[in-house]
């Protein structure tokens, strides 16, 4: 299935029955529908549909400034911080409508975690970076179990081996890549569902890079992730699913085979090949 | 090119050139011996309170109380007074000046409501300290019934101080990364965890930078204590908050009342012991502020 | 948990309103002492008169000895720390490199540190048996030598606000003047100066307000006679320093002369505000102009 600039899915009708089974085993997770976003009178997102499924891994590209982190961080509420903005339009997650003025943000967050391009590990020891999640959602049991659920969150983020012998130490001491995993790991501490990544390997070196991609290949299996890359290459690797975005509008969701290699829009394809972007 | 040319090509200076470079440089000068006469008149008043005073410190007029003779007074009192009025200044100005700093930067930020406590705020820091007085006596002394007692003169001083308390903490807020913030937020922290337990720790060092320079200045106010009633000749030490009191400043003004050299070599012992503990709360204030530059820097 | 976040901002809240709380209570307690004030004293004879004697049997309220003491003061100490200041920010903003600046400026601060009673001991002891040298006929309280001492003190302020001011001219301006062929001292005085001037202006009109409510020094050294003089070699006796002298003596409180306080503050109040506001407006009018 392909949307348009406009909006409006149209299904294709040359898929193979592989990719439908792949995609029934893949719920659909977060539903958007005419989402628009307006930072004061200027409207950053226009009329976004899409269907982001469970279990995969999404990614996000475009040029800069076309709105894709934007989007991004209206998965999770975070542009509420933002004074001005305005949203309209539906984002549901898990069939619940996360604008609904009678939701509770806090565990929305909790529940649809986020890692941003810069890491920004709190000035504190790494355990206290990873439990703090868990203490402010009220969710750290004794000594014991605060404990075990950082080892947990560590491994999961392949940082435990790293850094188990100096768990007390300044997380500000770690390198720039294993402070990007300790920010997966403190995410991942609060089991959320959903994690949004915003360009996360941004600010690393090609090696550091390569870790983050093998944890994101392995995370999926356990949580949907939608990653936001302006590195092409890094779309095409790691993910399952591609979007992309131009000027504040949807311009073609696929599988990311289909995106990279026959795409079926032009600007698309103009985008992915380099032409311009 | 000829001899002719080249004398052509060279610039003949204006007429006055030289009058005006000459000027220039005479400007410099004044400006520059302007500056030296304000510090030259700086150490003047070091030295001239040094000679008259030095020879009086000594242990026994730390520790002795005022009297009638002069040779035996000392300043004990007063300055169990005016550390005891400043620690309490500092424990009523930090709370509440913090409290309101935090509203003013993390709550109120364009409201109108903010607008006008700013507004407020600006205007307090520029009001007489002797007006915070007449308030402190008509409130805390009287109405409140405090008396004139640490308690009166320590809530006068707290209100005198606390404009620059809040302003200070609202630096310090401030230079706290958004990055921060926006890393709590994103786990599911609330505004106030996230203030409570990311931005005040970070902005701690910055906001004590600003309440030890808020209290430096505190300690060195007269005016405002002796309109609530702080007392000129106190032979006891204070004892609780309700008790009455004074300060080194108000004991430095009785004693230069006074005609006679005697109390006269004894104010300017006192104000020895005032500017150095002015100094030692500066120095604390500035190491603490490097501290905090040097953290933000690695 | 919701509940206790909203408690939480109405908290912080309330601190924040203190200062408006404040401004309300100085109001207030002026206001309702001055008006008991003026129940019995009259309000003409108050701002008209020219004796100042309510500590007498003899009472008399007319308060302009006590504004002209005031005003005798702050104009000396005008007169020493408006050109010095500017001088010395000129200095600082036009002239001195940044090493120099950072030696400077923290030497000035502490020149603005020093308690006021350091001053009055200063000017008293020192500074006036020094003039007394120069103009025999200089009496031991007067308002020449607080004045002159008051003028040093203030003088950081003026600099440094002065400088501000000057600093935020833009340096195409500057390079204008330069590249005329101007010197230094030309574009510092005909160009930068005039094009900060409310900065400036905003800076010299806060001064006269500090001067105005300055109080220790004129305890200490100006004396505590009420005179309406322009002379300044002899003892007068200022707003703030009155008030200073009722506080220290015995007057019970609820008396006429224990409100006479209340209405001198009121007035010194009045005038101090007013300057202030003209001050922050003049600032904010030069800070539109470059934003």
């Amino acid at each position: 299935m392909s949307t348009t600039g406009t909006g409006t899915p149209r299904l294709s009708l040359t898929v193979p029955g592989r990719a439908e089974q792949a995609e029934s085993q893949h719920p659909v997770k977060i539903a958007v529908e005419r989402l628009n976003f307006y930072y004061g009178q200027k409207r950053a997102l226009e009329n976004i549909t899409i269907d982001l499924r469970a279990n995969v891994v999404s990614a996000f590209i475009g040029p800069s400034g076309c709105g894709k982190s934007t989007f991004l961080r209206t998965l999770n509420r975070m542009n509420d911080i933002i004074p001005g903005t305005r949203v309209e339009g539906t984002v549901r997650i898990d069939g619940v409508d996360i604008y609904d003025p009678a939701l509770d943000v806090v565990g929305l967050r909790r529940r649809v975690g986020m890692v941003f391009q810069k890491s920004n590990p709190f000035p504190k020891s790494i355990t206290e970076n990873v439990a703090y999640g868990l203490r402010v959602n009220g969710l750290a049991g004794s000594r014991a179990e605060l404990a075990e659920r950082v080892e947990q969150s560590l491994r999961a983020a392949a940082l435990w081996d790293e850094v188990k012998d100096r768990l007390d130490e300044s997380a500000l001491a770690l390198s720039g890549g294993q402070q990007q995993r300790l920010c997966i790991a403190r995410a991942l501490a609060v089991r959320p569902k959903v994690l949004l990544m915003d360009e996360p390997a941004s600010a690393l070196d090609p090696i550091a890079t390569q870790h983050i991609e093998e944890l994101i290949y392995d995370l999926k299996k356990d949580y949907t992730i939608v990653i936001v890359t302006h590195n092409m290459q890094q779309a095409a690797r790691v993910s399952d699913y591609t979007a992309f975005f131009w000027l504040g509008k949807l311009v073609e969701y696929d599988r990311t085979e289909r995106i990279f290699t026959a795409p079926a829009e032009k600007l698309t394809e103009d985008y992915v090949t380099g032409r311009f972007g | 090119m000829t001899v002719d040319a080249v004398a052509a090509a060279r610039p003949v200076p204006e007429p006055g050139t030289t009058r005006r470079r000459v000027f220039d440089v005479g400007f410099r000068l004044v400006a520059l011996a302007t500056l030296c006469l304000a510090l030259a008149a700086l150490a003047t008043l070091i030295y001239s309170v040094l000679a008259d005073g030095a020879g009086r410190l000594s242990w026994e007029f730390l520790t002795s109380y005022p009297s009638r003779r002069a040779s035996a007074a000392g300043i004990y009192p007063a300055l169990v007074g005016s550390v005891f009025v400043i620690a309490l200044t500092g424990a009523i100005a930090l709370p509440v000046g913090v409290a309101a700093a935090v509203y003013l930067e993390e709550y109120g930020t364009h409201s109108r409501l903010a607008r006008l406590i700013e507004i407020n705020i600006a205007n307090l820091a520029a009001v007489p300290s002797i007006i915070y007085g007449l308030l402190g006596l008509g409130l805390f002394v009287r109405m409140l019934s405090m008396g004139q007692s640490v308690l009166a003169g320590a809530s006068t001083l707290a209100l005198l101080v606390l404009p620059v308390v809040i302003l200070s903490t609202r630096e310090a807020l401030r230079a706290v990364p958004g990055s921060l913030r926006e890393g709590s937020y994103a786990l599911g922290a609330t505004k106030w965890q996230t203030i409570w337990y990311q931005v005040l720790p970070v902005a701690l060092p910055g906001i004590l930078t600003g309440l030890i320079l808020a209290l430096s200045r505190a300690i060195g106010e007269t005016a405002p204590l002796i309109t609530i009633g702080a007392l000129t000749y106190v032979p006891f030490l204070p004892d609780s908050i309700w008790s009455p009191f004074t300060v080194l400043p108000i004991q430095t003004f009785n004693w230069v009342s006074r005609p006679q050299t005697a109390f006269l070599e004894n104010a300017a012992a006192a104000i020895i012991v005032l500017l150095a503990l002015l100094l030692s709360m500066n120095a604390v204030a500035i190491w603490l502020r490097d501290r905090v530059q040097r953290r933000r820097a690695s | 948990m919701r509940r206790w976040e909203v408690l939480i901002e109405h908290a912080l809240r309330a601190c924040a309103l203190l200062s408006v709380a404040t401004t309300a209570g100085i109001i207030a307690v002026l206001a309702v002492e001055s008006f008991d004030f003026f129940r019995t004293a009259s309000l003409t004879e108050f701002l008209l008169g020219t004796e100042w004697t309510p500590l007498f049997a003899d009472q008399k309220f007319g308060v302009l000895p006590l504004v002209a003491g005031t005003l005798l003061v702050s104009s000396i100490a005008m007169a020493v720390a408006l050109p010095m200041g500017l001088l010395s920010a000129v200095y600082l903003s036009e002239y001195a490199g940044p090493r120099v600046r950072r030696v400077l400026k923290p030497v000035l601060e502490v020149l603005a540190g020093v308690p006021t009673v350091v001053y009055g001991y200063f000017a008293l002891l020192f500074v006036t048996p020094l003039l007394q040298q120069l103009i025999p006929s200089l009496a031991g309280f007067n308002a020449l030598s607080p004045g002159i001492v008051m003028g040093i003190m203030i003088l950081p302020l003026v600099s440094s606000l002065a400088e501000d001011a000057m600093r935020a001219v833009p340096n195409g301006l500057r390079e204008a003047s330069y590249a005329l062929g101007a010197t230094r001292m030309q574009t510092s005085l005909t160009v930068v100066v005039p094009a900060a001037f409310s900065g400036i202006t905003a800076a010299f009109i806060l001064a006269i307000s500090r001067a105005v409510g300055e109080t220790m020094i004129v305890a200490v050294a100006a004396g505590q006679q009420p005179r309406l003089t322009l002379d300044p070699r002899v003892p007068i006796e200022t707003m703030t320093a009155y008030i200073v002298q009722v506080s220290l003596g015995d007057t019970p409180a609820g008396t006429l002369e224990y409100r006479t306080i209340f209405a001198v503050g009121m007035l010194l109040f009045v005038g101090t505000f007013g300057l202030n506001l003209v001050s922050t407006w003049l600032r904010d009018r030069y800070r539109e102009e470059y934003a």
